[in-house]
């Protein structure tokens, strides 16, 4: 079947099951009520500490089958996946489904455990590193569902992803399941992306390495939602999960493109008081936040929120005024990790709240403008971010999708050529941000807007923007570059690309490797 | 007019930058193929300047190729890069007018009668070319400028180069001279501290105050601050304007002496304001009011 973008999607993927169709981004609408897990209990004197995942595992008969849950708030720095999978596969276990929120180069110990049959299914919104060249050579038996931050909330509302047992890591914990993610050894600040496991999961585990004393306050989750905790010696590598203080980018085309991007958002007539922003925390998304806040200072403009993954510079931009709020999903620094710890205007969100497309209100309908990066984006205006123009896994949706469709302005900011590739293609090998959403591209030899924003397209003429057509944009980076060959895809299906409203939107077909 | 603010120093064996290079807004890229380029890198980069020159689009910017000193690589360099017609080559190591005859006579035979008259920008980097660089600034009508290079002169003399740049002081001034004197442009040393921005502002002013009419820049991030700084102030174009205003309003009554703020407008003055209100015009500084 040909779906609203274009592309050719099979009605059945083996593995998966039959697939529903993308209609557009807004057009598919929700049905049917929440899923709810078990009714639990906790009886008074009941300890719910448990000193070792096995004896976890062996209390709780968790078994074959079942579906496991993570979050990826300490990135690269995660060592729980990896010992949750040691414990299982240790006692026998096989065919679990793992649901990641985001699996990074520290989580390739599981190339070994779908090898063994332990894993035999992966749901997350993007892989790196040696996983994810793995899963594109097709060793996982299904394929890896790739969903948006948004989407995976959805999925746990509407009951299509049921979690047996989410293990939540916690870098601070009491014994009754009071959790916290901005003290510890292991802190990470935020924990949105776990708040809607301790919802919808069956068994709700806290894993930490940081037991401390009955009661800790604030908890990020409660122990209303906890069903059982496990303290462990570690849970990982500090380093890898926050990084220092994010820097804005030295490079000269990257501060070329944030300036053009700077001057889009002022022309675009959005900047004004109660302005609404998210940005990634690349050195380009964030040197264009860093031109935002120049105008912002000088204009004595007061912003509403800023969203999202949250960076040290934009706790520098809440603390000077300039905007109201912080509204962090993910703590990407040491920064807004204190930040959050000790700013009431610096507030915890879940993922749920920040993009579910289908609860009673998500924070991106409210963003005025967002900006974000692409490895593809085609002259349809459909962004790829999860795979390179080799067709291997390499980038996760994140908040993309969810963003893009929220927000009033969607910039995209890329290079026109990386190293010698053209990255404005005729069609991106894997859509994973429908052009619908998407408003205006920002290179380094100028912008297209999307023929939709013409209103958008006239305000940047007017203030002397480098306005171009996306055609020419692709062009000129063919004049360059050449024009690259092109690489047929054909494939067995690896993964499947769904969009926020549980669609597929795309397929993931295994390169020639 | 030509307006020349910003040189921006290219290094001429890097794709990637020699792509980029027109981006920034600099007034004239220099793809250098001396300093930045290894001896054995030579032949590689010559070749690459020369297919950027013909095939990148450096948009506003004048088109500079840094050659190789004459008792080095420059024969070599010149046979590569002078048919991809570049506006301007840089010689470096200039000692004396002799130098510059020299290259502006190979140019006059590599040169194609159809090609558009390359010019010679002159680095002046050394005690010697100092010493010597009114004969240098007037040797021959291809120089269009004078270049100060503050590192190999500093060391040469051997004072300690700082970021105050007294050090240069008499060397800035007796440039700045010379190429007034000889009717052609002169470029201030590059400032090397990338990431001083602010110092980089403070040396451009200060250049722009003793006469020089651009800088050379060595990082895109540079080209900004440079350009800002030697723009006209708009203290500077209302300067100008009420000096006009003041000729006008003098030729009319038929006086032949104007003035403003109690001091008179002398020819200098007054050619200076035109410079001012030219140049103002030309980056489009001015309103409607002035057209």
């Amino acid at each position: 079947m040909i779906n609203a973008i274009g592309r050719d999607i099979p009605e059945f993927v083996e593995g998966f099951g039959p697939v529903k169709k993308y209609l557009g981004a807004f057009n598919s609408l929700p049905e049917g009520n929440c899923y709810g897990p078990p009714i639990k209990r906790a009886a008074v004197g009941q300890s719910k500490l448990y000193h070792s995942l096995e004896d976890l595992f062996k209390s709780l008969k968790i078994e074959s089958g079942m579906t496991f849950s993570f979050h990826h708030h300490l990135r690269n720095g995660d060592e729980l996946v990896n010992q949750v999978l040691y414990t299982a596969s240790r006692l026998g276990l096989k065919n679990i489904t793992v649901s990641l929120t985001a699996a990074f180069a520290t989580h390739a110990p599981m190339i070994e455990y779908i090898k063994n049959g332990l894993v035999t299914s992966l749901r997350t919104s993007g892989v790196y590193g040696g996983l994810a060249l793995a899963l594109s050579r097709g060793i996982l038996p299904t394929p890896v569902l790739l969903h948006s931050h948004g989407g995976r909330p959805r999925s746990l509302r509407s009951g299509e992803l049921k979690v047996d047992v989410a293990f939540i890591a916690a870098p601070s914990a009491d014994d009754r399941g009071n959790i916290t993610g901005v003290i510890g050894k292991s802190a990470c600040g935020s924990l949105g992306y776990a708040f809607p496991d301790a919802d919808y999961a069956t068994h709700v585990v806290a894993v930490t390495d940081n037991l401390v004393p009955y009661p800790l306050i604030p908890a990020s989750i409660g122990q209303n939602k906890v069903d059982h905790v496990v303290l462990i010696d570690s849970l990982g590598d500090p380093q890898g999960i926050v990084s220092g203080t994010t820097r804005i980018t030295k490079d000269p085309v990257g501060l070329h493109i944030a300036d053009t991007a700077a001057k889009v958002i002022e022309a675009s007539g959005l900047l004004k008081n109660g302005f609404s922003f998210q940005t990634g925390a690349g050195g380009a998304s964030l040197a264009a936040a860093h031109f935002v806040g120049q105008m912002m200072r000088a204009q004595n403009i007061k912003g509403g929120f800023a969203l999202g993954g949250i960076t040290g510079y934009m706790v520098d931009l809440l603390e000077e005024g300039l905007f109201g709020n912080l509204f962090d999903v993910q703590s990407f620094d040491l920064e807004s990790v204190k930040s959050i710890a000790r700013n009431p205007n610096h507030l915890e969100v879940s993922s749920d709240l920040y993009a579910n497309p289908f609860n009673s209100g998500c924070l991106v309908n409210d963003l005025d403008v967002v900006i974000l990066g692409a490895t593809e984006i085609d002259v349809d205006f459909n962004v790829n971010v999860i795979t390179g123009s080799d067709g291997v896994l390499m980038g996760a949706a994140g908040g993309h999708p969810d963003t893009a469709a929220g927000a009033k302005m969607t910039v995209i900011v890329t290079t026109l050529l990386r190293s010698r590739l053209p990255i404005v293609v005729d069609k991106v090998i894997t859509a994973t941000t429908p052009g619908e959403t998407v408003d205006v591209l920002v290179t380094e030899y100028g912008l297209a807007v999307n023929p939709a924003r013409a209103d958008l397209r006239d305000r940047f003429v007017a203030a002397g923007l480098p306005v171009k057509d996306i055609q020419e944009l692709k062009n000129l980076a063919h004049k360059m570059a050449g024009v690259p060959q092109t690489i047929a895809f054909d494939g067995p299906i690896i993964g499947l690309v769904e969009y926020r409203d549980g669609t597929i939107i795309d397929v993931v077909r295994a390169p020639n490797l | 007019m030509i307006v020349r603010r910003s040189a921006l120093f290219v290094p001429g064996n890097n794709p990637g930058m020699l792509q980029t290079a027109g981006l920034f807004g600099a007034d004239v890229v220099i793809l250098d193929l001396e300093d930045a380029v290894a001896p054995n890198e030579k032949d590689a980069a010559r070749e690459l300047v020369a297919r950027a020159l013909l095939n990148i689009d450096y948009g506003q910017a004048q088109k500079c190729v840094r050659l190789n000193s004459l008792d080095t690589f420059c024969d070599d360099d010149l046979k590569e890069i002078v048919p991809s017609q570049p506006d301007l080559l840089m010689l470096p190591k200039v000692h004396r007018a002799s130098d510059i005859k020299e290259l502006a006579g190979q140019l006059d035979k590599l040169e194609r009668p159809s090609q558009k008259r390359i010019e010679i920008l002159a680095i002046i980097e050394s005690p010697q070319g100092l010493a010597e660089v009114y004969d240098i600034a007037r040797s021959h009508d291809r120089l269009m400028g004078l270049l100060m290079g503050a590192e190999d002169y500093t060391a040469m003399v051997g004072s300690l180069r700082t970021k105050g740049g007294e050090e240069i002081a008499v060397a800035r001034a007796l440039l700045v001279n010379a190429a007034a004197a000889a009717g052609i442009e002169s470029f201030d040393a590059v400032f090397t501290d990338v990431n001083d921005e602010e110092g980089l502002i403070k040396d451009t002013l200060l250049a722009k105050n003793l006469g020089f009419t651009g800088k050379g820049a060595i990082n895109p991030r540079q080209v900004k601050p440079i350009n800002e700084t030697f723009n006209p102030s708009p203290l500077e174009i209302d300067y100008a304007r009420r000096i006009l205003k003041a000729l006008r309003q003098a030729e009319k009554e038929g006086s032949g002496v104007a003035s403003v703020g109690g001091k008179m407008v002398d020819a200098p003055v007054a050619k200076r304001a035109v410079n001012v209100m030219n140049l103002a015009r030309k980056l489009r500084l001015l309103g409607q009011e002035d057209e």
